[in-house]
């Protein structure tokens, strides 16, 4: 089973109610696989005429109180801009899974990290965010997708996984869980049909004077509470590191070898790796930041996660940064050679 | 005393925002009665287009959502597929449905999904200050047809329910006109058939058209502008059903 079906079928598990899709490579195999999975679960499968339309299924779906899916790459994500800054402003749950390509434009169908800006600063109009997830194996993807679901439902809002072509492609052995729910609130502001309760509006225009300014400090309270209680993030041997790696997803898996590599000839090397790229792991990376040493900001993008990383570390400690875009993926012995030229030599060979 | 004639209740007891002689309250009312005379009330959900439409669930005591301009039918079918126990409907106007939404009304025909749609043609963009509609009549003066619109530069008007007609997916299409008395009351009729067909689980889209009147952006009385749908826009958007494929022969 191949990531792209390992996805699917977790969120079969976790409950998807509607799956709604357009064909876009590298992830046909998520709704090649759902529109044979979903009608045997007596399911809703929907092949759209577009991303809009996709996303604006996902809409429909989830106004009514129903758990609702789509699934893209990069050219198509950003077709749906749109409907997810109004699934923000209607403040309606929704997971979208963006297998990221290789850009900008049709650009290419190579693995790519180029759509970090787009999913971490909400990529549509308007003041809000989405619950981003950067996962870096197929366990961890399919993990994700229930609590993605969970996450959506209990703050009403997208949650985006953003894997990227190897993700979706590659297999690796996979364990199911069926990890217990988050208990969540009731869906009481649901369309079902107004039958002995007032009317529901689920809506996204606020037109009286001071109206949308209380709605946005709405959302930001419920996206501070996200920060507060929902960054999840790994690191390893940070602690006496004089050069910290930090990298998501496929990039990570990178990181994590180069660094046991670099490990291995001496050189005190640690990664952070964020699981949650919004909300993002500042303050992990701010404490790492405590010490003076090198942060190295690997990505499969010419630098976008490194912005966040520097506003974490506020000046305090040199950002540095190693990446190749365009379907380019850096290589274990490419990645040991930047972290051995931020190191300083001096030190190593005294030691 | 004798009730001859009362606001029926999905039809909520409050002034609308629409202009004087404008046609988007008889039809919110035609619809609103429809809904209780098929006594379908708890179980209908509305969807509002971006347009002078958007606040309708103001007027429409119905559990309801305001979408993206034009993408009404896509809302309409997640909404449908995830509920078929439910009645959907979206009302949009001209720039929704037949401008920048015409790709959803199109591949929503196509699938036959079960909804029925209100399409209010007023051949004018109303809310955004009287633009050209593609559904504006050849020489009729716009905010963006200053010179009366010109079918070299400005194509000609789009007859989006003919092009649905022809779709197998649509199995009630029928245009009708809220200018007269006499009209409204066939308009009723189409809209009252349109429901009931997506109640008794007809597998198709049902669609009425409606000719409406928009005095303010048409620089017409509200008398002028009903008296030039019936003699003009008629010309160009013939009323009648484009098609009924449950009393074809």
């Amino acid at each position: 089973m191949c990531g792209n079906e390992a996805l699917a079928e977790a969120a079969i598990i976790a409950g998807v109610d509607a799956y709604f899709g357009y064909p876009i490579t590298p992830q046909n195999e998520i709704s090649a696989y759902m529109s044979r999975r979903m009608p045997e679960e007596g399911r809703v499968f929907v092949q759209s005429e577009s991303e809009l339309a996709a996303i604006n299924m996902v809409f429909g779906a989830s106004a009514t109180g129903k758990r609702a899916m789509t699934t893209s790459s990069s050219p198509g994500i950003s077709l749906m801009q749109e409907g997810i800054s109004y699934l923000a402003g209607a403040e309606l749950p929704s997971v979208i899974v963006n297998v990221m390509r290789g850009g900008p434009g049709l650009g290419n169908i190579a693995p790519s990290q180029g759509d970090y800006f787009q999913a971490t600063r909400g990529g549509g109009h308007g003041d809000y965010r989405t619950i981003v997830f950067g996962p870096s194996t197929v366990q961890e993807l399919v993990d994700c997708m229930s609590l993605a679901f969970d996450l959506a439902d209990q703050y009403r809002m997208s949650v985006v996984v953003l894997a990227d072509g190897i993700l979706g492609q590659m297999m690796e052995p996979i364990v199911f869980n069926k990890k217990p729910r988050r208990s969540l609130p009731p869906k009481d502001w649901a369309l079902t049909g107004a039958k002995e309760r007032p009317q529901n509006i689920v809506r996204s225009l606020w037109l009286p004077e001071g109206s949308l300014e209380k709605h946005n400090y709405k959302l930001q309270a419920k996206y501070e509470q996200i920060q507060k209680d929902e960054v999840l993030c790994e690191q390893y041997e940070v602690d006496d590191a004089e050069i910290v790696v930090i990298a998501y997803g496929v990039a990570a898996r990178i990181v994590r070898s180069a660094v046991n590599k670099a490990r291995k000839e001496g050189i005190k090397a640690g990664w952070i790796r964020p699981i949650t790229l919004w909300p993002f792991p500042s303050e992990q990376i701010a404490k790492a930041a405590d010490e003076l040493r090198i942060l190295l900001v690997v990505e499969m993008s010419l630098g976008q996660m490194i912005e966040d990383v520097k506003l974490a570390v506020a000046g305090k400690v040199p950002v540095v940064f190693y990446g190749r875009p365009g379907g380019g993926v850096p290589t274990v012995d490419q990645t040991l050679q930047r972290i051995k030229q931020f190191t300083i030599p001096t030190k190593r060979q005294e030691e | 005393m004798k009730t001859v004639f009362a606001r029926t209740p999905t039809l909520k007891d409050c002034p609308t925002h629409y202009c004087p002689g404008c046609g988007h309250g008889i039809a919110h009312r035609l619809i609103a009665e429809t809904i209780d005379e098929l006594d379908i009330h708890g179980r209908t959900i509305g969807i509002a287009p971006v347009g002078c439409a958007v606040l309708a669930y103001n007027y429409l005591d119905v559990d309801m959502v305001e979408v993206a301009h034009g993408r009404a039918p896509a809302v309409a079918t997640g909404m449908k597929r995830t509920n078929p126990d439910k009645i959907i409907f979206s009302y949009q106007g001209d720039g929704d449905l037949a401008a920048i939404g015409t790709g959803e009304i199109i591949h929503a025909a196509h699938r036959g999904e079960q909804i029925t749609v209100i399409f209010i043609n007023n051949a004018v963009f109303g809310m955004t200050g009287g633009q050209m509609a593609p559904t504006t009549m050849l020489g009729q003066v716009t905010a963006t047809t200053q010179q009366g619109r010109d079918a070299i530069n400005e194509g000609y008007p789009l007859q989006v329910s003919e092009l649905l007609a022809l779709l197998p997916g649509a199995i009630y299409v029928e245009r009708c006109a809220l200018s007269s008395p006499a009209q409204i009351r066939k308009a009723k009729k189409a809209i009252k058939h349109a429901f009931e067909l997506q109640v008794s689980g007809a597998q198709g889209l049902s669609l009425v058209e409606l000719l409406s009147s928009c005095p303010v952006y048409w620089r017409m009385t509200p008398v002028k502008a009903m008296e030039w749908i019936e003699k003009e826009m008629t010309k160009v958007f013939p009323l009648g059903q484009l098609k009924n494929v449950t009393c074809a022969p």
